[in-house]
């Protein structure tokens, strides 16, 4: 509750920002915070991914690209009616969604009975590995990490191309 | 540069406990949290931190970018290749039960070998767009 409250305050300073360098700051605060959150839900490979990336390189990366643009905002060109409407229509659908949820940590739901579980148990007598998440991603769904290493590689060789090709005019 | 010694010195401390923190985050993958995304990350701050305290030329001696745009599709290719190893080992791709005497040595080395895949391609890719972005300041 302190963590949603947290973050909401930083949610709304970044939209009421002006200076994009205080948003980039509050945007890799937001991303801490959601890794706290992450902890308090147990899952805990994911709030690391989320500091490193999130708060970490993320960051990095958007200030890189600040020094490389202006640091204020400019004024909106258009009337935020319609933003607003969609956001609200997409809230109110998912906060819709949230009550087709089973109860949080709920022990009878699919995802606690059939596969999930049947990796729990053969993790450690099959790959000898005690972290399930590490054997799921690693061994029993390789060919998924193969994919999404093979996405993290088409988006280095892409940013690669789009600004490797303007270094080499000038 | 100028009065940034204090920055200079402690980043020259923290360094080798990033890079250390790196290799105990990929290498204990198997019994704590983290793997090969965590720990490339890891890596690639570090790479990154040197680059903004030093100067990018700094950087570019110590990493060169040739080496950091090859690991980009050297860690797929680790990742497949070790794959089509349990290919040529009569098994199917990514079954890591004939890289070692017994299945148990074969995930281990197999989760091993991949997770060194993907460190190479993330670390790369962070540390080459990192590059790609701060390069053209200066242009």
């Amino acid at each position: 509750m302190v963590l949603l409250t947290l973050l909401a305050a930083v949610t709304i300073g970044i939209i009421r920002a002006r200076s994009l360098f205080a948003v980039v700051v509050l945007i890799g605060a937001y991303s801490f915070l959601m890794a706290s959150a992450m902890i308090v839900l147990d899952a805990v490979d994911v709030a690391m991914t989320e500091a490193s990336v999130g708060a970490g390189i993320s960051t990095v990366l958007v200030l890189g690209t600040l020094y490389l643009t202006k640091v204020h905002e400019a004024p909106p060109r258009y009337t935020a009616l319609l933003p607003l409407f969609v956001a609200i229509g997409t809230g109110a659908v998912l906060v819709y969604g949230i009550s087709g949820l089973p109860e949080f940590g709920a022990a009878h739901t699919p995802v606690n009975t059939h596969v999930g579980m049947s990796y729990m148990d053969r993790s450690v007598p099959e790959t000898g590995i005690p972290n399930v998440v590490t054997s799921v991603l690693a061994s029993y769904r390789g060919f998924d990490t193969l994919g999404e290493t093979a996405v993290i590689f088409t988006a280095g060789i892409g940013v690669l191309m789009l600004l490797k090709r303007f270094k080499a005019k000038d | 540069m100028r009065l940034d010694v204090l920055l200079r010195v402690a980043s020259k401390l923290f360094l080798p406990f990033i890079l250390m923190f790196a290799l105990y985050v990929q290498f204990h993958g198997d019994y704590g949290p983290g793997g090969g995304f965590q720990a490339g990350v890891i890596v690639a701050a570090a790479v990154v931190l040197y680059a903004i305290i030093f100067g990018l030329d700094e950087a570019h001696k110590v990493v060169p970018s040739a080496v950091v745009e090859a690991m980009v599709p050297l860690g797929v290719l680790i990742f497949a290749g070790v794959g089509v190893v349990n290919m040529i080992g009569g098994d199917n791709f990514l079954n890591y039960t004939h890289l070692a005497h017994d299945q148990i040595h074969g995930q281990e080395w197999g989760v091993f070998l991949v997770e060194f895949g993907v460190l190479v391609t993330v670390s790369g890719t962070m540390v080459a767009i990192f590059y790609a972005f701060a390069g053209r300041g200066k242009a």
